[in-house]
């Protein structure tokens, strides 16, 4: 038996258990993934020379999302008047610091592609640009260098989509994060937002087909390495184990199972599979789980390794 | 002239002589004008066994100071950052931005947020250490369980009681090399 009491220590947000980051950081991962993840599919559409209207008409959206989503984490600051040192410093060893840099450079990146694919995705404002002497260099510039601003967006979208999951595994302190795996499923998840959204808002059944079928594959392989990290953490050390409880049986356990996995990834691909054969239900439904479930998903991930630590207490 | 060594604070706790009175924690929070609610030292009483084979072991905690610390790694800004002439860790509110990290890094949750918005713990009260005094929660222990040195000294007390007797750290196997030290 053991027990302990622990005297004079009730700091808030710390004790008894980390709840140091609440709302703003799960959106502003889900919505980072999201433009991750429309950041790569229009660079791949450009790089596969596809007639994707869709994918390269929602780059616009880029900006306001990364905007959306940097605005909450800056709600999430405590000491708000200091943002900008983020900005006044490169600390490699912290994910945080890397995270920063690359959303600034994420800004630029976007902003190529918009210029050198808009004579296709928005011909109308293509022409008021090039009546412009600014727009008309801009976009000259980038529809010459197409493939290598391209190539820059898919850097720049792994880049971002990584850093997203990197940046809480990199907590050795919360055995639930502290798995390396989590980047790539968190870039995974940003790819299938991403489908999701282009496949909701597309008005070309080709296309949606398209974009419905990446999105199946996508959602698979995000199943595939959550189970992948589960086997890590349950054939880990104990810390680890533990971490894992809190969804074989502990607190998490129906959060994870129901929204996360079976709204939120099993539930959507069935209706995207059905769909794919010829049966019609509304078309949100399956693009809205998938979306939705992205989002839960941050909000269980950021939840179940603050819950979890070394030290019980 | 040979080069100023380096010195490498450390406290070491007698759990043995350790009553639990918390004055460790009263002395900290009037000597730092810690606000009320928030606290840089805590005490924790670990009982453990069966009735009546109990072993109790009062253990008085905070900022273990770590060699690898994690917390200066995590902080995108270099606000915390380890003192050039000691391994004392230390927060610059100037460049503190509240983001948290370094919270989620300590795996000793020794760190709190300021009500001005900063993170704060505790920084082995350094302006005494400067003067040449104690920390203030080591000056008014009763029981003098408490003690604080330089490891990098052989013949310093702390070095002296690390030597002869048998002590441990908390959670050693997170890797940040604690340099708070428990005599057992």
């Amino acid at each position: 038996m053991e027990e302990q009491i622990i005297t004079g220590k009730l700091n808030p947000h710390i004790d008894p258990v980390l709840a140091v980051w609440e709302w703003q950081i799960p959106v502003y991962l889900f919505l980072g993934g999201l433009t991750a993840g429309l950041l790569i599919l229009g660079a791949i559409s450009v790089l596969r020379r596809e007639s994707s209207p869709t994918v390269l008409k929602l780059q616009v959206a880029v900006p306001v999302i990364l905007a959306v989503g940097m605005f909450a984490l800056f709600l999430d600051l405590a000491y708000k008047v200091h943002v900008f040192r983020f900005y006044t410093a490169f600390e490699p060893t912290a994910p945080m610091s890397w995270g920063s840099w690359i959303l600034l450079l994420v800004v630029p990146a976007n902003l190529l592609l918009i210029a050198g694919t808009m004579h296709q995705a928005w011909p109308r404002a293509y022409d008021w640009v090039q009546g412009r002497n600014w727009g008309e260099r801009l976009t000259a510039f980038a529809e010459r260098r197409l493939r290598p601003v391209a190539w820059g967006g898919i850097v720049m979208g792994v880049a971002l989509g990584i850093y997203t999951g990197i940046l809480l595994s990199a907590y050795g302190a919360r055995p639930f994060w502290n798995t390396s795996i989590l980047g790539p499923i968190f870039l995974v998840s940003g790819l299938s937002s991403a489908a999701a959204l282009t496949q909701w808002v597309s008005r070309s059944e080709r296309e949606q087909a398209r974009y419905t079928r990446l999105d199946v594959g996508l959602i698979l392989v995000e199943v595939a390495l959550l189970g992948l990290m589960l086997i890590g953490m349950v054939s880990g050390p104990l810390q680890q184990q533990r971490a894992a409880d809190l969804v074989l049986g502990g607190e998490l356990t129906v959060f994870f199972w129901v929204f996360v996995v079976m709204l939120g990834l099993l539930l959507p691909v069935f209706l995207e599979v059905i769909h794919l054969r010829g049966k019609h239900f509304p078309r949100f439904l399956a693009p809205a789980f998938i979306l939705a479930g992205g989002l839960i998903f941050r909000f269980f991930i950021v939840e179940a390794g603050q819950l979890t630590t070394w030290i019980p207490y | 002239m040979a080069a100023k060594q380096k010195k490498r604070y450390v406290m070491v706790i007698d759990t043995l002589l350790c009553i639990g009175c918390g004055d460790c924690v009263v002395a900290c929070k009037m000597e730092n004008e810690v606000p009320d609610g928030l606290s840089r030292d805590w005490v924790v009483e670990e009982v453990q066994g069966e009735f009546p084979n109990l072993h109790v072991e009062y253990r008085s905690e905070r900022c273990n100071h770590c060699s690898n610390p994690p917390c200066v790694y995590a902080c995108p800004t270099g606000a915390s950052f380890i003192d050039e002439d000691s391994n004392i860790t230390l927060v610059d509110p100037e460049l503190c931005t509240g983001c948290k990290s370094c919270v989620a890094a300590c795996p000793y949750d020794a760190r709190f947020i300021m009500p001005e918005g900063y993170v704060s713990k505790c920084t082995f009260c350094m302006h005494r250490v400067n003067d040449g005094e104690d920390p203030a929660c080591v000056s008014v222990c009763p029981t003098h369980c408490m003690y604080f040195g330089d490891l990098n000294d052989p013949e310093s007390e702390v070095s002296q009681l690390l030597k002869q007797r048998q002590h441990k750290t908390i959670a050693p196997e997170t890797g940040t090399d604690p340099n708070i030290f428990y005599l057992t």
